[in-house]
């Protein structure tokens, strides 16, 4: 089974060094389309692969490139995007510890086929060796000539820097991620203009997760077809798959897309802890339907996850197990969203703490039966459409989900807890 | 001029040399000024430990904006820190992974021991606890961090060990 993207990082997870990389294949992925693409044909080729943002969105890398002017002037931007804060993803952080060559090398190569001359990682702070090994690797590959003017001699520039943020979950949005590198507070920009338009700076811009561009070496070193055999279905590669909770060993693995729920529980990560059943999951993060016991067989690619109701997301899975409480996992949800809400608009600043505060009106016995009018209200009123961004409408994601599948919980929370607080 | 302006009015800047290199490096790398101040306050904020009123002032002068807009800008961000903190900073993962894994154990034992809520700062200025979105190793819940130290699969026996780490 191969696993391009991970085959090479070593059992300690230390970072290979540019020599290393290079002896296994690293950088011929650029020299082939130095010497011998056309920006044009290095897009034709990742469209063709039929290669899918990573970072949760899940739109084709490709067509995104070709939505950038090509006749633009410089610069023009090409942006990393390895702010990984959504609660229960932990897949980008082991790219960039441990293969920091690969993610510059599939930046080098996708800033080429746009044509950018800039281009940055924006990397989430509480990721301190990440930092230290992209700064070294980066300053490896300026050594070696991969990096700055006229690479490899064929003419094309690039300078890259590396950005660390100062938190906020809001930078994880690719517009606000703009404005946080502006210098600005981290909150969304109307679309259109799309970044691809005017974007950093007002300039052609292009943001893609870590994962997806260090899909892009490969594609260009083994080609389209071979991309897309990689995985059991439609969607194309391989994907980082992630399990927390309590199952016996929680981790993460790179397999073909389009493994099931069951494989990654059960196998993957060795079933549930002895005495717990599970419940439900959150197949790709915190702003993630819920999927239940029904959806085990559900295949873990785009199209068959948002068939069962859900998102594939990051494909990093949360466990939820039968003796933990639904009403205090959801209100754990909604009080993060309400944390990083930028309270830029009105449904989302007042909306989740009002859900945060009903919550945890339930969880200690203040409940009433009307409460759940409220939150099946605050689905819709915070749901798509009716927010600035995707912030809010994700919240509402668990929230919905958990309302459908596990609304007795809440109930019985209501009834019970009232009943407890009247003994006493 | 309008730095000029500030600059009166706050006498003379207390940015130290060092400081002001590492804010012309950032600099150099945008198209203007005011797009630095990220890095402006994260650079000073490393040799301070926080961003005070004075702070504020100095930076925002040297950057050309107003210090009430680099004030929006910096109370927007969790880790610009606008009041002191103590010599280590613990960041207490209170997400998703880390609450089904009992983070809340962990959390109650450090309040117990180093007798602060989140917020506070212990009285010898050793320690300010803050709670933290997700850190990222969710399979190795609960976690935390101490400054630029991460600790992983934590339990409540080895908090002693770890905090003794830091002086």
């Amino acid at each position: 089974m191969d696993r391009p993207l991970t085959e090479h990082i070593r059992e300690d997870k230390r970072p290979l060094a540019l020599k290393d990389y290079e002896k296994v294949g690293g950088y011929e992925a650029l020299r082939k389309v130095l010497k011998g693409m056309t920006p044009q044909a290095v897009q034709a080729l990742v469209k063709e692969s039929n290669l899918r943002g990573r970072g949760g969105a899940g739109f084709s890398t490709g067509l995104k490139w070709s939505f950038v002017p090509m006749d633009a002037p410089k610069p023009k931007y090409l942006i990393v995007n390895a702010d990984e804060m959504e609660p229960g993803t932990f897949k980008d952080r082991l790219l960039l510890e441990s293969t920091p060559h690969q993610l510059i090398e599939g930046m080098i190569v996708s800033a080429f086929a746009i044509q950018a001359d800039q281009s940055f990682v924006f990397l989430r702070w509480a990721y301190k060796e990440a930092a230290k090994n992209i700064e070294h690797a980066i300053h490896e590959a300026y050594e070696a000539g991969y990096l700055g003017k006229n690479i490899l001699g064929s003419g094309f520039d690039l300078d890259m820097h590396l950005h660390t943020g100062v938190g906020r979950y809001m930078c994880g949005e690719e517009t606000a991620l703009l404005n946080s590198l502006e210098g600005k507070r981290a909150t969304p920009r109307a679309k259109p203009p799309f970044p691809q338009v005017s974007g950093l700076f007002g300039r052609p811009t292009i943001v893609n997760n870590v994962e997806t561009l260090c899909c892009i070496p490969h594609i260009v070193n083994k080609g389209a077809t071979w991309f897309q055999k990689l995985s059991l279905t439609s969607d194309a590669g391989t994907k980082l798959y992630g399990v927390s909770g309590k199952v016996k060993k929680p981790g993460l693995w790179e397999l073909p897309m389009g493994v099931t729920v069951r494989e990654l529980i059960e196998e993957h990560a060795g079933g549930m802890q002895d005495g717990l059943k599970f419940r439900g999951a959150l197949p790709g993060g915190a702003s993630t339907d819920f999927l239940t016991a029904d959806h085990l067989d559900v295949k873990m690619d785009y199209p068959s996850v948002a068939a069962a109701g859900s998102r594939l997301g990051t494909g990093t899975m949360i466990v939820l197990d039968d003796k933990t409480s639904v009403v205090g996992f959801v209100k754990n949800l909604i009080h993060f969203f309400a944390q990083e809400s930028c309270g830029f608009c009105t449904p989302c600043r007042e909306g989740l703490p009002w859900i945060e505060k009903v919550l945890n009106a339930i969880e200690e016995g203040e409940g009433h039966k009307e409460d759940m009018k409220m939150l099946d209200l605050h689905t819709k009123l915070l749901g798509p459409g009716n927010t600035f961004c995707a912030l809010a409408p994700g919240a509402m994601e668990p929230l919905q989900s958990a309302l459908n599948y596990f609304r007795a919980d809440f109930e019985q929370y209501i009834k019970e807890q009232k009943a407890a607080m009247a003994m006493v | 001029m309008e730095s000029e302006i500030w600059n009166m009015k706050t006498n003379e800047s207390m940015l130290t040399a060092e400081e002001k290199h590492k804010i012309d490096e950032a600099i150099s790398i945008v198209p203007y000024k005011k797009a630095a101040c990220i890095e402006a306050l994260k650079a000073v904020q490393s040799h301070r430990r926080w961003i005070s009123d004075d702070s504020l002032k100095d930076i925002a002068a040297y950057m050309e904006m107003s210090s009430e807009e680099l004030d929006s800008v910096a109370t927007f961000y969790n880790m610009i820190y606008r009041k002191p903190v103590g010599r280590h900073i613990i960041l207490l993962c209170d997400s998703i992974s880390c609450w089904v894994m009992g983070y809340e154990n962990i959390r109650t034992a450090v309040m117990q021991r180093l007798k602060i809520k989140y917020g506070q700062t212990t009285l010898d200025d050793r320690f300010t606890l803050l709670p933290n979105p997700c850190l990222g190793t969710c399979d190795h819940a609960p976690a935390l961090m101490i400054d630029n130290d991460l600790y992983r699969d934590v339990r409540v026996d080895q908090l002693e060990e770890i905090l003794d780490r830091y002086a």
